[in-house]
């Protein structure tokens, strides 16, 4: 066999391999999505994190708009604290922002579930319309590095049959 | 009683004078200054002896046992209700074992035994003596490209199996099972991360080939130059290599996804 032939076969053989690498990185990994893209970072306490894990999607009326990337010990007052990852082109959300641990299906995998609140909305003059309207205080908007404080943990069902039994003994 | 204790005594020697071979035949080979000029030339003759003629067999054996995984999987999954997860489940296991172990196990027998009868025969007719003979060095002529063929299409093989074996097992899941197929994929994307599992088993591919590909070099150029002795070389090369890869794979997954 000559050696041209040769190298035309190792030449689709090695882009073939490498055709897999890409396969699996983009269609079976997905390392594009969760690696590129800006992101800016926000924290929140919870009193119980239940089985959130890192990598754990944050989700807003159940699209994904970041993935948890640390979670953490407060080492002064011994709470968990999520460091959540938020792509930039949703960077409107307020202090009136609530966050929940929850739960996708009965035995389903804990995410985070952002309650938007009151977003952040500039008017043409760049005033903000709903202090206008409601003659609000200025709603500040959250920026990098800021903790969204109004948070709701996960619900364990230990504590909750717990609950249900002295709630029965009681009455 | 004396006699006991020589026979250990020698087996000891003999297993550490071979290991020794073994090393100093792989950094002859591995430590040589390259000709690019003269070796490119052998190495992608080497890398079609050794990689694109396994493709076929990497190929047919992966679309069976990714549509097998496939099937076993969803008889148990379906009964929790759970076949969404099929996709995670075959990628999991493909992507982190299966792929490495299974790919250097038929390597080790397409390939492995291929090289050491070669270079066994090559022994045997005296053709690594004449080499010596005529000044060239036959571990750059003969055992390098050998080596780095092995080293670069080994891991290409495993990552071809990986991805042949998950789409056959779309075919079995999504075609012929019914499972969704959005969430084949979207649910095995959110559970595959690219430096934990796909590296990870990149990883495992590469120490894979070189254990595979030493192994093999060396029992060739170190065989009994008769044709017993190429035999026996041949039966130790998918032995030893097959039980270094399974015992190896236990060692890294301990280390990578251990606790």
């Amino acid at each position: 066999m000559n050696s041209k032939k040769i190298e035309i076969l190792v030449g689709f053989f090695v882009s073939l391999g490498i055709a897999a690498i890409v396969m699996l990185a983009l269609k079976v990994a997905n390392a594009g999505m969760s690696g590129n893209g800006d992101t800016y970072s926000l924290y929140a306490k919870f009193d119980n994190i239940g089985s959130l894990k890192v990598r754990s999607p944050i989700k807003v009326g159940g699209v994904v708009v970041g993935r948890v990337e640390a979670i953490n010990l407060d080492p002064t007052d011994y709470v968990p604290v999520v460091h959540m990852k938020i792509a930039t082109e949703y960077s409107n959300f307020t202090e009136t922002t609530s966050v929940n641990i929850l739960t996708s299906g009965i035995l389903g995998e804990q995410y985070l579930g952002i309650n938007p609140g009151v977003l952040a909305h500039k008017d043409m003059n760049g005033e903000d319309e709903l202090s206008e309207m409601f003659g609000l205080e200025e709603v500040k908007v959250l920026k990098d590095g800021d903790f969204i404080t109004d948070t709701k943990s996960a619900l364990v069902l230990e504590e909750l049959i717990g609950q249900f039994l002295f709630n029965q003994s009681n009455d | 009683m004396v006699n006991t204790i020589q026979t250990i005594g020698r087996n000891t020697l003999d297993t550490l004078a071979g290991i020794g071979r073994a090393l100093l035949m792989l950094l002859g080979a591995i430590f040589s200054v390259p000709n690019v000029r003269k070796g490119t030339p052998l190495l992608i003759k080497q890398l079609y002896m050794v990689g694109f003629l396994s493709l076929i067999i990497i190929l047919v054996s992966g679309l069976f046992i990714g549509m097998v995984l496939a099937l076993q999987g969803y008889t148990v999954l379906v009964d929790y209700g759970a076949e969404d997860s099929l996709g995670p489940l075959v990628a999991l296991s493909l992507l982190r074992e299966l792929g490495p172990v299974v790919t250097a196990l038929l390597f080790a027998g397409r390939a492995g035994s291929a090289l050491t009868a070669e270079i066994g025969l090559m022994k045997a007719t005296e053709q690594l003596t004449s080499l010596e003979m005529m000044a060239v060095d036959p571990l750059k002529r003969v055992i390098a490209p050998r080596f780095w063929a092995g080293m670069i299409s080994m891991p290409l093989l495993a990552m071809i199996f990986s991805a042949i074996a998950i789409l056959g097992a779309h075919i079995v899941g999504v075609d012929w099972l019914g499972v969704d197929s959005g969430s084949f994929w979207s649910i095995m994307q959110a559970q595959v991360s690219f430096e934990k599992d796909i590296l990870n088993g990149a990883i495992k591919a590469v120490v894979f080939a070189f254990v595979v590909t030493w192994i093999a070099l060396y029992k060739g150029y170190d065989c009994v130059p008769t044709s017993e002795g190429i035999s026996k070389a041949t039966t130790e090369t998918v032995v030893q290599s097959s039980l270094a890869v399974l015992g190896l794979d236990f060692v890294l997954t301990a280390i990578m996804f251990g606790a």
